[in-house]
Formats: C-alpha cells, sequence, structure tokens
C-alpha cells in the first residue's frame, strides 16, 4: 500500500487519537502509581542498620533513601552516593534523618535485638531496651529480660491510655459540657434581667447549685484521674541508643514497639497492616506528623454528604424553573450562560463571598439573634462546617443545574404530554414523570459535583477548615450534628502536613498516605451515587422496541 | 365491507378475523341515528399565520368510532387535539369557533382544561408508558386524581388491564417497568391507562403506525369490543384499517373537512372525487 493511500485513508489519525489516550492514561496510571508506591510503603518496618563513620560517630536507623550526591562542575558529580537514615530519637538529635556520605562510612550492619519504640512524643525511639523499673524496683535488667515484657506492657500501656481518655474525654468532657450549659443560662437570666425582666433570683440559686454539684463531681473525677495516672505511670523502660546514651521512657507513652532486626516476614506484615489500620481510625498526634487521620476523613466525608444535601434540591429547583416554567428567551439565555460561567469561577472567591457572606453576615446574625449569651465567642459567626458545606454548595451548583436542565430535556415530550392529556397538572406531571424520568441524569450532576467538591481545598480554608479538631461535627451531646464546629478535611490535611509541618521528611511519606485516602474517600463517594443511578436506570430501562 | 376485510395481512381462518366480521356485520346492521357526542362547529385554528384548520363543522356520534383519514399535514391530528385542548401546549396558536363535548364547552374560558382532558382520555402514536411500574402506569390518572385507596386501585388496574386486552399477560408481573413490554403491549398500556379514568371519549392518534400486523390485529380488535362503552375517534393513515374499524369516516384535505359520511358509504361509494382519488391511491 502506498503512502498516499495510507494518508487518504486517516492512518496516521488512528496514530495520533491512539498515541493521545495512550500518554493520559499513561499520565493517570503514573499519578496513582506513584502516589500508591510512596503512600503505601510508609507503614512497611524496614530493618535498621547501624552505621559507623570514620570519625568515630555511629548512627543507627530505617533506610528511607539513597540518592546520587550533585556536586556540579567537579568530575564527581552525580558519582558518589549517600543514604538518607530515619534515625529517629527527635529529643536526643534535634532531628529525625540523617544523611551519610557512602564514602564516610566504615561498617554497615544489621545488629540484633534493636527495638523500635513509636511513643506519643518526638517520634519514633530507636535502640536496645536494657532496664526495666517500676519506681525503684528492677522488673528486668537484660536486654532478653526486657523484650520478653515488653509485649505485654504495650497492652497494658494502650489499656490505661484508654481508660484515662474515657474519664478525660468522656466524664471529664461531659462535665464541662454540663457547666458551659449552665453558664450560659446564667448570662441569658442576666440578660433577661437587664432588660428589666422578672426576678430570677431563685432560678439563680437553683443554677449556682447545679454548678456545685457538677464541680464537686468534676474534683472526684479529677481525683480518680490523677489516681489512674500515678498507678499508671510507674513503670519506666530505659533504652540504650545507638551512640551509647540512655534514654529514660515511660512505659504508659509507648504505642507500639517492636524488633526491628528480629521479624519474620509475616510479622512485618502485621505491623504493617496494624499501622495502616491506626492511621485510618487514630486521632493525629505531634501536629498531625503522627498518629491518624480519622477526624480528617470523617471531616470530609460529613462535609461532601452535607453538600449533596443542599446541593441537589437547589440544583434541581433551579433546573426545574429554567426549563419547564421560565419563558425561554433572552433572559433566560443570559441567565444560562451565566450559570456555566459561575463554573469557571476560581474557587478562592466562594472562599472569600462564603467568609463574607456565611460566616460573618449570616453567621454573625444568627449569632446576635439566637446566641447572644455567649457573645463574644462566636458560634456560627466563625467559620464551621455548615458554612464551608454551603460555600461549596454554591460552587458546584452550575454542574448540579447543568447536569439536570439537559436530563430535564431529555424527558421525551410524548410522556409529559401523555400525562397532561390524563388531566395531571403541570406540577403532578413534573413531580410525578419528569423528574423520576430525569433522576439518572440529575444524580450524574451531583456525581460531578461531589467529585469536584471534595477535592476543593482553598475555599474551606476561610470557612471552616482547621488544622486540628478537637471535636468532631458529630458526637453525643445534644443536638448530636454540630454544625457551627471546625472540622479537618483530607485535602487541607495535605497541605498543612506537607507543607505547615515542623519535622517535613517525616511528614512527607504522610502526604501520600492521606492523599491515598481522599482519593479512596472521592471514589467510594462516587461509586455509591454510580450504584444509585445504575439502580433508578435498571428499574426503568427503555425495553427492545 | 367484508371484503375490505380480507385485505388484513393475515389468513383468513384466523379466529380473531372471524370474530371481528362477526361484530362488523351486527354494526352495520345497526346503524340507526345515534345522538351527537360531540359537536364542532366552525372551527379554525392556525399555528401563527399558517391557517391549519378551516371552517370544521361534524357531529361525532355517541359509542361509534369515527376514523379521520386524509394526507400526511391536513390537519386531522390537529382537529383531534382540539378536543382535549392539547393545542394548547404549542405556543402562537390561534383556535376558534366551538367544540362541545357532552355538553361541555371545550374552548370556553370557564371551562377547566383538567376537567376536559380527564373525560377525554387519549391514545398516542408512539406508545408512552411513564417510567413507572406497570401497575403504576395504569392506575396514574386515579393517583392523580387524589385517589390512594389500594383496593380502588387494585380494582381499576385489573378492570383497565382487562379492557385493554392486556391482563393475561401481564398479572404477573405488575411491578415490573412499563418500558420493558414490547411495542404492542406497551400501547394497549396506554389504552388500559386511558381507561382506568373511565373517560367518556377515547381519542387515539395513529395508533398503529408503529406497530406490526399482529398488535395492529389486537389493537383493532380492542378498539371493537370498546366502543360498546366508549365514543373513539382515531386518526389513521392505514384507510384499511379505517374501513375495518370505523362507523363513520371524515376526510380531510388541505385543512378543510371534505367528506363525513358512513364508513360503509364512503368506501363504496364516495361522495366527492377528490374523496375517491384518494381512496383508490391515486394521491395522498
Amino acid at each position: 500500500m502506498s503512502l498516499a493511500t495510507s494518508l487518504r485513508r486517516g492512518d496516521p489519525m488512528i496514530w495520533f487519537t491512539g498515541s493521545a489516550l495512550g500518554i493520559c492514561i499513561l499520565m493517570i496510571a503514573g499519578l496513582i502509581g506513584i502516589i500508591l508506591v510512596n503512600g503505601l510503603s510508609f507503614f512497611w518496618p524496614g530493618p535498621l542498620e547501624r552505621v559507623t563513620l570514620k570519625d568515630g560517630g555511629v548512627f543507627m536507623g530505617e533506610l528511607a533513601n539513597r540518592e546520587p550526591i550533585p556536586n556540579p562542575g567537579h568530575p564527581d558529580h552525580l558519582q558518589k552516593q549517600r543514604i538518607q537514615l530515619r534515625v529517629g530519637n527527635r529529643d536526643l538529635f534535634g532531628f529525625d534523618f540523617k544523611w551519610i556520605d557512602e564514602a564516610d562510612i566504615v561498617s554497615r550492619e544489621q545488629p540484633k535485638g534493636v527495638y523500635v519504640f513509636e511513643r506519643r512524643e518526638y517520634g519514633p525511639l530507636l535502640g536496645t531496651p536494657v532496664l526495666l523499673k517500676e519506681g525503684e524496683k528492677e522488673l528486668a535488667n537484660t536486654p532478653e529480660g526486657v523484650a520478653q515484657a515488653l509485649a505485654g506492657l504495650v497492652a497494658k500501656a494502650s489499656a490505661d491510655r484508654a481508660a484515662i481518655a474515657r474519664i478525660e474525654k468522656g466524664e471529664i468532657g461531659a462535665i464541662n459540657y454540663r457547666i458551659e450549659q449552665i453558664r450560659l443560662q446564667e448570662r441569658k437570666l442576666d440578660f433577661a434581667q437587664r432588660q428589666a425582666g422578672p426576678d430570677a433570683s431563685a432560678e439563680r440559686a437553683e443554677l449556682v447549685r447545679q454548678t456545685q454539684e457538677q464541680k464537686s463531681e468534676y474534683a472526684k473525677r479529677q481525683l480518680e484521674l490523677e489516681e489512674l495516672l500515678q498507678k499508671a505511670a510507674t513503670t519506666y523502660l530505659t533504652v540504650k541508643t545507638a551512640d551509647g546514651r540512655d534514654k529514660e521512657l515511660r512505659t504508659l507513652d509507648i504505642f507500639r514497639a517492636y524488633p526491628a532486626n528480629g521479624l519474620s516476614w509475616s510479622g512485618r506484615a502485621a505491623i504493617y497492616a496494624s499501622r495502616l489500620w491506626g492511621f485510618m481510625l487514630d486521632d493525629p498526634r505531634e501536629s498531625n506528623t503522627e498518629g491518624g487521620i480519622f477526624p480528617a476523613i470523617f471531616g470530609t466525608v460529613m462535609m461532601v454528604i452535607l453538600m449533596s444535601i443542599i446541593v441537589v434540591p437547589l440544583g434541581v429547583l433551579a433546573a426545574l424553573y429554567i426549563r419547564e416554567y421560565a419563558k425561554q428567551g433572552m433572559l433566560v439565555r443570559i441567565v444560562r450562560i451565566a450559570v456555566n460561567n459561575l463554573a469557571g469561577v476560581p474557587s478562592i472567591v466562594f472562599g472569600v463571598f462564603g467568609l463574607g457572606f456565611f460566616v460573618y453576615f449570616v453567621g454573625g446574625t444568627i449569632d446576635q439573634l439566637f446566641f447572644a449569651e455567649s457573645l463574644p465567642t462566636p458560634t456560627f459567626g466563625t467559620g464551621g462546617i455548615l458554612w464551608a458545606s454551603l460555600t461549596l454548595a454554591l460552587l458546584t451548583v452550575p454542574v448540579v443545574i447543568v447536569a439536570s436542565e439537559e436530563a430535564l430535556a431529555a424527558v421525551p415530550r410524548s410522556m409529559r404530554e401523555a400525562s397532561l392529556a390524563m388531566g395531571a397538572t403541570k406540577f403532578q406531571t413534573i413531580l410525578r414523570v419528569v423528574l423520576p424520568a430525569a433522576a439518572p441524569g440529575i444524580l450524574t450532576g451531583l456525581i460531578l459535583a461531589m467529585a469536584r467538591g471534595a477535592g476543593e481545598v482553598a475555599p474551606l480554608m476561610l470557612t471552616g477548615v482547621v488544622k486540628l479538631a478537637p471535636e468532631l461535627p458529630l458526637d453525643g451531646y445534644f443536638p448530636f450534628f454540630h454544625l457551627d464546629r471546625k472540622f479537618m478535611h483530607l485535602g487541607f490535611h495535605i497541605y498543612d502536613v506537607g507543607f505547615q509541618s515542623p519535622n517535613v521528611e517525616a511528614a512527607k511519606p504522610m502526604v501520600y498516605t492521606t492523599t491515598i485516602f481522599l482519593l479512596i474517600i472521592v471514589v467510594m463517594l462516587n461509586l455509591t451515587a454510580i450504584v444509585v443511578r445504575n439502580r433508578l436506570r435498571e428499574k426503568y430501562k427503555t425495553g427492545a422496541f | 365491507m367484508p371484503e375490505q376485510l380480507t385485505d388484513a395481512p393475515l389468513s383468513p381462518k384466523d379466529s380473531g378475523l372471524r370474530i371481528r366480521t362477526e361484530v362488523r356485520a351486527a354494526a352495520a346492521s345497526s346503524q340507526e341515528a345515534r345522538e351527537a357526542d360531540i359537536v364542532i362547529e366552525n372551527c379554525n385554528l392556525s399555528y401563527g399565520d399558517n391557517h391549519v384548520l378551516h371552517d370544521i363543522t361534524m357531529d361525532i356520534d355517541d359509542r361509534r368510532v369515527t376514523a379521520f383519514i386524509g394526507p400526511s399535514g391536513c390537519g386531522k391530528s390537529t382537529l383531534l387535539r382540539c378536543l382535549n385542548r392539547m393545542n394548547d401546549l404549542i405556543d402562537n396558536v390561534t383556535i376558534s369557533g366551538k367544540i362541545v363535548v357532552k355538553g361541555l364547552d371545550v374552548n370556553a374560558p370557564t371551562t377547566d382544561v383538567i376537567e376536559v382532558r380527564r373525560r377525554i382520555g387519549m391514545v398516542f402514536q408512539k406508545s408512552n408508558p411513564f417510567p413507572k411500574s406497570i401497575y403504576e402506569n395504569v392506575v396514574y390518572g386515579l393517583r392523580i386524581a387524589g385517589l390512594n385507596d389500594k383496593a380502588t386501585l387494585d380494582e381499576a388496574c385489573e378492570r383497565s388491564l382487562k379492557g385493554a386486552a392486556l391482563w393475561e399477560e401481564v398479572k404477573d408481573r405488575l411491578d415490573e417497568s412499563g418500558l420493558g413490554l414490547s411495542g404492542g403491549q406497551m400501547q394497549r398500556l396506554c389504552i388500559a391507562r386511558a381507561i382506568a379514568v373511565e373517560p367518556e371519549i377515547i381519542l387515539m392518534d395513529e395508533p398503529c403506525s408503529a406497530l406490526d400486523p399482529i398488535a395492529t390485529l389486537k389493537i383493532e380488535e380492542l378498539i371493537y369490543s370498546l366502543k360498546q362503552q366508549y365514543t373513539i375517534v382515531i386518526v389513521t393513515h392505514n384507510l384499511q384499517q379505517a374501513a375495518r374499524v370505523s362507523d363513520k369516516t371524515a376526510f380531510f384535505w388541505l385543512g378543510r373537512l371534505v367528506e363525513f359520511a358512513p364508513t360503509a358509504d364512503m368506501f363504496t361509494k364516495p361522495g366527492d372525487k377528490l374523496t375517491e382519488d384518494y381512496i383508490t391511491g391515486r394521491f395522498g
């Protein structure tokens, strides 16, 4: 076949289109691949290496990286290698990671009996446990003896921490909540009295009595807590680090301990799974560089659901008016163009609007009208999950309007005529025939809106996301949904951990892991909507004609 | 017109055809004058500047099948849609003249269009079931009228489906989608939906044009049985169908009513040259 024929038949077009698709797939696969590899390898417990340097220094840590040393202009540019060790022991060294030139190394080995301790503060502690004491009494003084006692100690520490948290967060938290409620009631009485209201000294006395009651309860719990702490905090572990220093560690603070070089493959896998699990379900520690991301997952999901609840009715109603009721003319065309353009407005603009309108104006007004007793502390007059969801709803409503309008337009005219000819009003026709027939298309709009909404960060930073939210927006205290509360969000968490963290090197893998979770959540939310949509389609699929 | 029946694409031995022949004969023998059910006087209609219907005046008999025939664009469907004011849905349409259906002045400003449409059922060219279950399709008219009593709805559903000769085929799958039926079944579902609200008149706008011959046959049989109870106006392109099912036929041409006569007369001795040319296939 000649070149001319080939050109005329458009063979190069097939190559071009095919390559374009190929490049797209390659980029997406590469993106997901890099995130998966970096994110999922983070929890794998690698062996510890002890490195002795020419100058006599000794470092031990997990091998984190190896790269050629750049030295531009010199003949050895990129010829020599250096390694990065995660040496931990930040409280001793002041750093977590250490770069070492391979040329400086005298010996490298993987010593037996060294442990990694994950603890409450300062990142991991690496070393050999040598002494276990309870008060002044020595429980074990050989590495082997201590190692034997360790498993039980870690389990006990975990149980103790849970008991302490139960009192601190649960019981004392509840008392604090009640005291705050009483204080607000008192403030309300003050307000009423100032406006020459009736004398409320009886109620006031009752409130004072209740406060006293709660305070004595509080003192009791406090005592209980201190007792528990004293009992739990008596055992101390002494760990000898690679450079020969002793570090004393309260066993209550140990989250996990494992012998890094004495693990089987399955043992490593178990630690990996438990770390991944903990990452998903724990609260963050150490300014988000340790612990888990549960509050961020929860906040993201709740915000997207709230946003969906707001955006669907709003968008569908608007689309119904434009498509079904409005007279199709110049004005409708302008509105349609405006809606389409709204979808292209940068999200930070919506954030600024949300801050100015929702938070300051609407929230401020609500505070003055309904929560005057807690002013000047704002209740709704500050960023919160409700305002963030509303802002995102506004941001994504054009998507829903456009998709709904198309879905409504796709409902065949014959179906509307059938309904009208039965004596149905326009309203009944829309409600009973047009909307159900358009539901799958409307859900497609919601899917697009959720995909966009779950990934937005900029507007949230202005309207309610925080680095660390002590309480979830959903809990056991009336009214259960606390829409005024600030919340955590995976997208913001990625930014915060990656760029605002004091310990960037340690946080880097967490950025990838958090990204994986954000992707999984977006995919799962979308899948849910897709399954619902396909059910609807399946239910009313058009038969063969 | 028994010889017209033999044009049906089925063997004369077909039992359905025999039944139809008998019914046909019975209808022909009782050609006594019926009370007029629909009175159309000087009906004019235009879409913008386009004058579509010119001074239509005709009376349609009670419990008879009246067929509207004529070439495409002659205004027969438009006239049909005037009867239940479906033309309201089109912008820029002007209607004058008087249409009285069972004593109800359809076009009067005081007339409730919902009331008109509830009393006049309509079946469309393309079957248009709702994206709902078969059951919900049938009881749709009752539901929008505010009826929600389960027993009443069940009873109406069964009665209508039986009336539309669909009950035996769908009684075990009433909760399946109406869109899953075959073309003919869907059209009968639409008829069941129309008769569920017990209208007085049924309008059919080319109900068989999208159906195969067997489905067409079933619909035609249905029309026979329905006319015992309902006044039926049917628009059709199929002259044989008009001859088979209707008692009276109206021939339209360019928006004018050319001839309106008992079907037997029109197909044997047409009173107008245009009619003759049309039914003998010289144009159209």
